[in-house]
């Protein structure tokens, strides 16, 4: 992609993002009310991660930045996974 | 250098501007994901002060919060589209929207904070000091990570406000829209927090 011409997300797409969020914001909520221990934690964390990639491929405009950001966003989070796992494996051993 | 009209231009460089933000935003995301982290050990570790703690949270306002921040971040991401298309007029009424969802947000936790204050339930006080030590940390976490979150809410307010501001003297416009497209990129940054804190704090009991 040119230098200077970025991509203009259309107002249209924007809108319908904002519906999937706010629906998938009402299903968690729902999810969570039924109070099935384990079961939602991980359900309310796969919609909040769906949720948080919409967000970073669509408003943050992701989509249209070039390979290497991406790989550079992607990378933080295998990083931040990373961290998570060493942690629990240390506090599940000690 | 060697020209006879030698063109003075501004250094300017969006991309490296771009990066720039990109690069603090992970700096962000993982001050935010060690907090997560001690949420999660410590939730591991006391299941049920923790469970207790957040049935003490209002939903409701949590809820409206969500919607809110959802609704905000989709008026700048439209705030940037307008004022790529030439829409200035447009750009200042979207950024005015977000600024005006930004602020019920910090009211609506004014209201839950104050309701927890009246109770006596704040950082340092009496109550929170006899408590169990699972409940202790359950609300130092949500006092520490919440506030932690409205500071960037009002860090986001005064960004955005400046790119408004940007925008009615001119400085801002079709050809020059990095300062918007970074506040933009900060305040994206605030909703995709609150989208996990949200649950972690307020649904999953």
């Amino acid at each position: 992609m040119a230098n200077n011409v970025s991509h203009i997300t259309e107002y249209k797409v924007l809108g319908k993002v904002f519906l999937v969020l706010l629906f998938l914001t009402f299903l968690t909520i729902t999810v969570t009310s039924f109070e099935l221990a384990a079961f939602s934690v991980t359900v309310a964390l796969l919609i909040a991660g769906v949720k948080g990639f919409m967000i970073l491929t669509y408003f943050m405009h992701l989509k249209y930045e070039s390979l290497l950001l991406r790989i550079l966003v992607a990378l933080i989070f295998v990083l931040y996974a990373l961290v998570v796992l060493i942690t629990f494996i240390d506090y599940a051993y000690r | 250098m060697s020209g006879k009209k030698m063109h003075v231009e501004a250094h300017r460089d969006d991309e490296g501007a771009k990066l720039g933000m990109w690069l603090f935003i992970f700096t962000e995301l993982l001050l935010f994901g060690g907090l997560f982290l001690v949420y999660s050990v410590f939730r591991a570790k006391y299941p049920t002060n923790f469970h207790e703690g957040s049935l003490e949270l209002s939903v409701t306002i949590g809820a409206i919060n969500t919607v809110a921040l959802l609704f905000s971040s989709m008026t700048i991401a439209m705030a940037l589209s307008a004022i790529q298309k030439n829409n200035p007029k447009l750009s200042m009424l979207l950024i005015a929207v977000t600024l005006l969802m930004a602020c019920v947000f910090l009211f609506n936790k004014y209201i839950e904070w104050g309701v927890k204050f009246e109770h006596g339930l704040y950082p340092g006080s009496g109550l929170m000091s006899r408590l169990d030590h699972g409940d202790l940390l359950f609300f130092s976490l949500y006092f520490f990570m919440t506030g932690l979150h409205a500071l960037h809410i009002i860090v986001g307010i005064v960004l955005l406000a400046i790119c408004f501001f940007k925008i009615k003297n001119g400085s801002l416009h079709s050809q020059k829209y990095v300062h918007l497209e970074n506040g933009a990129l900060y305040w994206h940054l605030v909703d995709l927090i609150w989208i996990f804190l949200f649950p972690l704090l307020y649904l999953i009991a």
